[in-house]
């Protein structure tokens, strides 16, 4: 079988996220990193490799601009195969739908017999990207699954819906959103990042896959994110810097009590 | 016409509050387009009265849809299937799990624009404008839809529920073809309640613990510090450590927990994620204790304490005990 796990670039959650206000996109300047979600993803593929289901491959698929190769190359060095690098000009500015069918597009050329992601990006937090992929390929899909078990062609997935944790079968091939609960993603070996540069990468570009360029891009997408503007203001919360507890504990216990909250 | 179909999602005889904001926020809405709002249910054996009732928030009609309760794309096929054959410029969802994963699929059926984690909608020109806060809620970003349908999926709690409807609604049955992914999968278990049944909706004092806690016995100093504080107190959790095991389920605040507001909330060790969030700001007094400076809870926080909550926690236990003591 072959697994394809879906990875994206984002800003380093070190780094001040920040709005462009010309266009109101995300600034993608600074450092980047792969999307820590996507790790869990890539180590549910690697468990299931481990576990012993006849997995034959996993591709790491991206969708993104020149720089998300090192993704790419962290997602390899991590247990992927191989990857595959979806870039071109006229992606960019793509709301979730144009971007899931654009990702959708590059896996139908893989033909996987399941799709892993990520419960969230940490720039975009749509949460829905599975979803949307999974409706392009007619595949089921579930997210926020933290347990996964494949038996030949049915998975067993748990997940925390509104009522409480929630048990379903699925038949492959299927669309899957791992949660963050669902492992402890491995650190990679330091020969794993030496030889993920030499690993097979694939870079294509819209036509390549078929994705009709009408359906995506900034200008094409049926959302248009317009403006960003400022919250209002909120009166920020007082803050101490713990250094000697014991005063700590006395100017909580006074801020408590003043409040008449003891 | 501009018309609004709103996803009413429903669970053991009820129909969810966040689903009752929508179907509110939608009926306002369409009187300022000039349309209706209706409300689409789908589950088994899906009681009449329950789908009428939903005329009182404003529906002026419920779809109803034999379907499995609890999965997604069921929803999809059926609400694509009213979409198709009805007269709808709007799908619109309350916050949760199954409306982002219904309204994302039923964007990637329709070809339609959607966005999520709303927090207020307008209506503008004929035209419905959305706002989501971005980026830990440092930026609002304003949405318009180009589509011939636009899909908005609501932040927990972002809309009101008010009764401003004229009595009960007319209910309609529809039928649907169910695709071929929604054959494919099947609910076994639903609602299942880990660990044991904490009440916190009750408390006027919550002290909340999170992944910072580091381990499930760390809860212990939660205890600890509710049981100093005593009378109406209890101890919630994140669901990083529901979901590890360390903390029931019943205590989770957020997204797919509780909403709770107690007097006091006290965070300890967690980071103060939106999902997190969404369940406990409207909390009288926030106190967060985190050793990370640049924690996001700090940005909607009363009182923060930057420190190590294992340095801090049997501290204040003691000084409240003997403070009460005194
Ligand atoms: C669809 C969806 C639904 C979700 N629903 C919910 C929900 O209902 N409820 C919910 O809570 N989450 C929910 N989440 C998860 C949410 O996004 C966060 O992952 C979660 O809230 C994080 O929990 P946490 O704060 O305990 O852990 P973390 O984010 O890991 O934060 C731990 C914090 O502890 C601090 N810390 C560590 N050690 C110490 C120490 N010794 N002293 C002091 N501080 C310390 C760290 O600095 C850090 O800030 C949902 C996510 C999704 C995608
Ligand atoms: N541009 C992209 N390329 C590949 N995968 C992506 C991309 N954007 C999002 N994803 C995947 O979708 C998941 C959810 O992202 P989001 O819906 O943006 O929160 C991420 O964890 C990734 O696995």
């Amino acid at each position: 079988m072959k697994i394809c796990v879906l990875v994206k670039e984002v800003p380093d959650a070190a780094v001040q996220k920040r709005i462009d206000p010309s266009t109101g996109r995300m600034d993608r300047g600074g450092e980047k990193n792969l999307n820590p979600y996507d790790t869990h993803a890539i180590e549910a593929a690697m468990q299931i490799k481990e576990g012993g289901a006849p997995v034959d491959e996993i591709v790491a698929v991206t969708m993104g601009p020149s720089s998300a190769v090192r993704a790419l190359h962290k997602a390899v060095s991590l247990g992927a195969d191989r990857s595959v690098h979806l870039s071109d000009d006229a992606l960019a500015g793509s709301d979730v739908a144009a971007t899931g069918y654009a990702l959708a597009q590059t896996l139908k050329r893989e033909n996987p017999d399941l799709v892993l992601l990520g419960q969230q990006s940490d720039d975009g937090e749509c949460y829905t990207i599975g979803a949307v992929v999974a409706e392009h390929l007619s595949m089921p899909s579930l997210t926020q699954v933290i347990k996964l078990d494949l038996a030949g062609e049915e998975l067993t997935c748990e997940r925390q819906a509104e009522y409480g944790y929630d048990t379903v079968k699925i038949q492959t091939p299927a669309v899957i959103s791992v949660g963050d609960a669902i492992n402890e993603p491995r650190y990679p070996s330091l020969k794993a990042i030496m030889g993920a540069k030499k690993k097979p990468l694939d870079t294509v570009a819209t036509g390549d896959v078929e994705i009709d360029a009408s359906k995506v891009g900034g200008d094409n997408s049926g959302a248009q994110w317009t403006s960003a503007k400022a919250p209002p203001s909120k009166a920020a919360g007082l803050i101490i810097e713990d250094e000697d507890t014991d005063e700590t504990v006395g100017k909580i216990v006074a801020w408590l009590d003043e409040r008449k909250l003891l | 016409m501009s018309n609004i179909l709103v996803y009413a999602l429903h669970y053991d005889g009820a129909i969810n509050k966040n689903s009752l904001g929508a179907i509110s926020e939608g009926a306002r809405l369409a009187k300022q387009l000039g349309g209706e709002a209706h409300a689409i249910l789908v589950g088994e054996n899906i009681p009449q009265e329950l789908a009428a009732g939903l005329g009182e928030y404003g529906a002026t009609k419920v779809l109803t849809a034999d379907g499995p309760d609890g999965l997604g794309q069921p929803v999809v096929d059926a609400m694509a299937s009213a979409i198709q054959n009805g007269d709808y410029k709007y799908a619109l969802f309350g916050g949760g799990l199954l409306g982002f994963e219904v309204g994302a699929g039923l964007a990637a059926r329709l070809g339609a624009g959607v966005a999520m984690e709303i927090t207020t909608v307008r209506a503008e020109g004929g035209e419905l404008i959305a706002e989501r806060p971005i980026l830990g809620d440092s930026s609002i970003s304003e949405i318009k839809y180009r589509s011939d349908v636009g899909i908005i999926i609501g932040r927990l709690n972002a809309f009101e529920i008010t009764k401003d409807g004229a009595g009960a609604a007319t209910v309609e049955a529809i039928t649907y073809e169910p695709s071929k992914q929604s054959a494919q999968a099947q609910i076994v278990t639903r609602g299942e309640q880990r660990g044991a049944d904490v009440d916190i909706e009750g408390a006027n004092v919550l002290v909340a613990g999170g992944r910072g806690l580091g381990k499930a016995e760390g809860f212990d100093l939660c205890n600890d510090l509710a049981g100093a504080f005593g009378g109406n107190s209890a101890v919630a959790a994140t669901r990083a450590v529901v979901d590890a095991g360390w903390y029931p389920y019943a205590g989770q605040i957020g997204q797919t927990g509780k909403t709770v507001a107690p007097k006091l909330y006290l965070a300890a060790g967690i980071s103060g994620a939106i999902q997190h969030k969404v369940g406990m700001q409207a909390s009288e007094n926030i106190v967060a204790i985190n050793k990370d400076a640049n924690a996001p809870i700090f940005e909607f926080s009363d009182l923060g304490i930057v420190g190590d909550l294992n340095k801090i926690l049997p501290k204040l236990t003691e000084a409240i005990k003997a403070k009460k003591g005194s």
